[in-house]
Parts: structure tokens; sequence; C-alpha cells
């Protein structure tokens, strides 16, 4: 190893560090300083590969081939398809490609008002709770609850209480406030949307909370001081310092939420099983239904490309969009 | 100004009004209930006898028994599933700690040619839908299988695997932020000392980091014991996690709910707990790492 040439990027701290070292030493020393960070990296890199960036690409070629049971041992001798899954997916007037623009637009719908209650929740708490009072600490402890449970043990608990002749829900509505003629059904049908969006808020909300609490240690108390000192109240405060110094923090907590909600599988699959009402059919399990349930990877593979492509594009606007916003305003 | 409020701000700089008062104490009921409506139905419906929770709700029990707590270990293979979760999200937990330790330490402290690439690429892994990636994963880990004969599809140790990924980005993004709030005068002094680079890892910044670990091995512990969709897939008769065993309560006429509650009261403990009592580490770990 000693005929390789030396890095070309001579190291400052090296030179640094040994100028009187004997030639071999130093370089064998320059050699295993510019290798160890990678020597560090390769066992993260190595399972990313194997867990994630190797799959996508199967993941990719997979969607351009007829892949079905069949061929499960063996999948690289499945038959090529061409674009075949790709126009069976997006052919809007076929029951396939009706049933995933339904439940694309089903999922972006619940996104939508599960990422701005869970924002805006998680906001007014943290804020309600950034002065001490009596009794924060417990408060904060019982917030975080909903975060530490389980996904299955919370959701099975939620699934429940929506049973619709023995749960809590219809026990409150139907029973003891009488708003309701017959006890309605919350697991199937069109009621299946508001409870995927309770429990997905009841569960979603905490991590909001948990990451503005953090933001907010991070804002300085001599501003508060100032303003106060300058007659701004309570109100005021919050506006004028507290919300425009979190706008940091909420372009990345937005981004996280919208993505963790979007892919969400977990909780209509606790809810509602392996095949969700279509009011509730986000489209991670509908993928996962039209994959494991049919069998058919290809056409799964290729939903699952065009989501990722999908997920991309509003990623990529969005960070262009509210990077550039937060620039203008500093300038 | 008038001297009264003076003397207020002086005590605190958000003197709070009555309306932020009472909107605090509303607001913040409210959603102290909302928080613990579940919590009261699966501690009371775990302690009912069966015909109680298949009949109408009952805010208060009108029977209470523990016997649920003894029979879910009957029904199903709990204490199985039980193991099977604990060793596999132990695991994950300890790999990934340590592997992200290693990947932090590495982007903290030294300047490498596709040093953005790496951070980049490991957080972007963070957005794809699980989804994605369980087709694939599924064929690699089969395939892996017939052609080497390590079986990965099915066993603890591809679910280990998968586990630890997941919560590999989050963690080294975390204890990067960590790392960097660690003086580097200090492992500097170390390597004087004579401390080797990882020497200098393991005796000075990982002592001086431990909240941040803490914190990220808490994360990790949550993200495996938690997961559903790759335990759904991955998993058989021998090898299934709390996850998908929960599931086993519903016949195909009755569902045991004094049971499902039972259970999941239990399998919450292990994670619950932990959480609760280093959450202090979870708030400052964030606050250094994620939040900047």
């Amino acid at each position: 190893m000693t005929t390789t040439a030396p890095p070309r990027t001579g190291k400052r701290t090296v030179r640094k560090n040994h100028p009187g070292a004997a030639p071999r030493t130093r370089r064998s020393g320059r050699l295993r300083r510019i290798s160890l960070p990678y020597l560090l990296l390769l066992p993260a890199l190595v399972l990313e590969l194997l867990v994630h960036l190797i799959p996508m690409i199967i993941g990719i070629v997979v969607s351009f081939k007829e892949l079905t049971q069949f061929y499960l041992r063996d999948w690289g001798s499945a038959p090529w398809a061409g674009l075949d899954n790709y126009s069976l997916t997006v052919d809007f007037d076929a029951p396939v490609g009706e049933a995933l623009l339904s439940s694309f637009f089903t999922t972006c719908l619940f996104t939508f008002f599960s990422v701005g209650l869970c924002w805006l929740i998680g906001t007014a708490a943290a804020i309600f709770m950034q002065e001490t009072f009596k009794g924060r600490g417990i408060l904060r402890t019982i917030f975080l609850v909903p975060y530490a449970l389980p996904v299955y043990a919370a959701v099975i608990t939620w699934a429940f209480m929506f049973q619709r002749d023995n749960g809590l829900v219809n026990h409150v509505i139907h029973d003891q406030l009488g708003l309701t003629d017959s006890p309605p059904f919350w697991l199937i049908g069109e009621n299946s949307f508001i409870t995927l969006l309770v429990v997905s808020v009841w569960k979603g909300w905490p991590f909001a909370f948990l990451i503005m609490m953090a933001g907010l240690q991070n804002i300085p108390r001599e501003i508060y001081e100032a303003a106060a000192l300058d007659g701004a109240g309570v109100w005021q405060q919050i506006r004028r310092i507290t919300l425009p110094s979190l706008r940091p923090v909420n372009q990345v907590l937005i981004l996280v939420l919208f993505l963790w909600t979007f892919n969400d599988f977990n909780t209509p699959f606790v809810l509602f099983g392996k095949s969700a009402p279509s009011a509730a059919d986000l489209i991670s399990i509908h993928i996962y239904q039209s994959s494991f349930q049919t069998w058919n990877f290809g056409t799964g593979s290729a939903m699952s490309v065009l989501l990722l492509l999908f997920l991309l594009v509003v990623t990529g606007v969005y960070l262009l969009f509210t990077s550039r916003g937060r620039s203008a305003t500093d300038a | 100004m008038p001297k009264h409020s003076q003397v207020v701000q002086s005590r605190s700089p958000m003197a709070p009004p009555k309306s932020f008062l009472v909107s605090r104490l509303v607001f913040l009921t409210l959603l102290t209930g909302f928080v613990l409506l579940p919590v009261y139905v699966m501690i009371s419906s775990s302690l009912k006898p069966l015909q109680d929770v298949s009949g109408k709700f009952q805010w208060i029990p009108s029977g209470l028994t523990v016997q649920p707590y003894f029979d879910i270990w009957k029904t199903v293979p709990l204490a199985d599933y039980f193991m099977n979760s604990l060793i596999v999200a132990g695991a994950a937990t300890v790999f990934s700690v340590v592997i992200a330790i290693f990947a932090a330490y590495a982007v903290s402290r030294y300047s490498f040619r596709g040093k953005r690439l790496f951070t980049v690429t490991v957080l972007s892994t963070q957005m794809f839908p699980g989804i994605l990636f369980l087709l694939p994963l599924f064929l690699i880990y089969v395939n892996i299988g017939n052609a080497t004969g390590i079986a990965l599809f099915g066993s603890r140790t591809g679910l280990i695997l998968t586990y630890l990924t997941f919560s590999l980005p989050f963690s080294i993004w975390m204890l990067i932020g960590y790392f960097d709030s660690v003086p580097r005068d200090l492992d500097e002094a170390a390597k004087v000392d004579g401390c080797g680079p990882i020497g200098a890892l393991f005796r000075v910044i990982v002592p001086a980091a431990i909240p941040g670990i803490v914190a990220v091995a808490v994360y990790a512990f949550m993200t495996a014991w938690g997961e559903v969709l790759f335990a759904s897939v991955m998993t058989n008769d021998a090898t299934r996690t709390l996850a998908v065993g929960l599931q086993g309560y519903s016949t195909q006429n009755d569902v045991y709910w004094n049971q499902v509650m039972a259970a999941s009261l239990v399998v919450s403990l292990p994670v619950v707990g932990g959480f609760l009592l280093l959450q202090r580490y979870l708030v400052t770990g964030l606050t250094a790492g994620a939040v900047k």
C-alpha cells in the first residue's frame, strides 16, 4: 500500500500535528486519517443501502415487470411488462386507476386535516405551557402519553371505543346525549374518515408539541422582557415574537408531519384491518392490499413509484417555497 | 407606566392577563380529557368481566375482576410474542445506537468528501413510504434465503436488520447535533494525552453526550416496539411480535375486549414507563440535536 499515491487533499491538521515525523509514518497516518471517517460511516451506509436504497431500485425495476406469485421464487425471470403496470394504474376510467385516484384524494384530504390539527393543537399547547405554572410538569408527562404508547395498543383501544354496540362513543352520543336516532357505525362507511382523523390527531399532536417545546426553549428570554417593557401584552408577544421565531422549526415540523401522515399505514391497518372502508382507504393500505391480497407486485410497485415521485415533487416544491420565503423576510 | 404593573413585570415578563389564563385553563383541561380518555377506557375495561365489555359501555364498572390479566397469557401465546418483541426491539436498539454513534462522530469531527451527500441521502430515506420498500425487501429476503440458506424472511434477524435502519437516520441526525455541542477542546486534549480517535470518542464524547444517546436509544426502541407493517408481513407463527399478536384476541364471532385492553396495557408498560422516566433526556436531546 505504500506505493499508493498520497491523498490529494493534504489535511492541515496532519501537517500541524507531526511536523518532525518520518515521511513513512506520516503517510500512513495521513491515509488512516482520511479513511477513518469512511470506516466509521460504513456500517450505516451498508445497512441503508441494503434496506432502503437497493430495495428502492428493485422496486423501480419490478414496476416494469409482470410479477405475480408464480415468479416470487425468482423474480428476475418475471416477464417484462413495459409500461403496462403504469398505464393500468393511471387509467382512471378503469376500476384499478379509479380506486387509486379516489384513495389518493382521500389521503390528501386526510393529511391536510390531520397535519393542520396536529400542528394547531401542538403549537397552542406548547405556547400555553411556555411559562411555568402549578402542575405543568405533570401535564407535560400526560401529553406525551399518546406519543409513548405503542401504535397498536392505542389504536386498538380507539377501535374498541368506536364499536357500534359496546363502544364509548355511541354510548355518549346516542344513549346519554340522544343525538342520533340509531347508533351510527364508525368503523365502516362514511364515518370511518372522521374516526381515522380523530385517532390520527390524538396520536400525532404530541410530536408537534414536543418539537415546539424544544423550539420555544431557543427563544431568548430577553426579547420577551424587552417587549414587555415596551408595553406589549401576552397575546401580542405571542403574535409578534413567539410565532415568527418558530418559523424555522415549523418548516421542518410540517414537512415531517406531512410525510408521516401521508404514508401512515399503522393507524388504518389496526383500526380497520386489511381492507379499509373506501372513505378511509389511505394510499399505503391501498397499495398493500393491491400487492399482498392479489399478489400482483408489478402493479403495487408501479403505484409505490408514483407515490414516491409525488412525495419528492411536493417536498422539493415545499422546501423551495418555504426557504425562499424565509430568506426574503430575512433580507 | 403605573407602579403596580412594574412590580408584576419584574416578577415575570409575561404577567398573563385574565383572558390568557382562562383560555389556557379551558384549552388544557379539554386537551387533558381528550388525551386521557382512551387511557381510562383501557384501564377500566381491562378490569371488567367479559359480559360487561360486550354490552353497553359503562363509565363506572359494575363489577371488577383481574381475571383478564391471567387469561391474556392463555388465549394467545402472549409471552412468546413479548419475548420476540423484546429480542427484536432490544437488538435493533443496541445496533442502531452503536452504528449511529460512529456515523455521527465521523460527520461531527471530520471533514471528508461526500459528507453532505451522506447526510442528505440518509435523511431522505426517512421520507420513503414504508410500503415502497416493503415489497422489494420481501423479495430480497426471500431470495437471499433461497440462495444462501440464511433465513431473513420470517426470522428475527431480518426484522432486526429492518428496524434498526428505521431509527438510524433520525438517530444519526440527532447525535450529530449533540456531538457538535461537545467542545472540540475536550477530544483534542484526550488525543494529546495519547487516546486514539476511537478512544477519544468513547472516553470523552460519548460520556458527555449521554442524554442524547439515551434519547436516541428510547426512540429506537419505541420505533421497533410499535412497528406494524413489516411485522405483519415478515413474521411467522414462531417469530410473531406483539404488534401482530395482539390481533389474536378476536375470534370469528367474538372479541375478548377486556383481554385486548389488559394485553394492550401490559405491552405498553415497558415503553411508556421507560419513555416517561427518560422524557427529560428526550426533550433536551431534541433541543440540542434536532431543533437548531
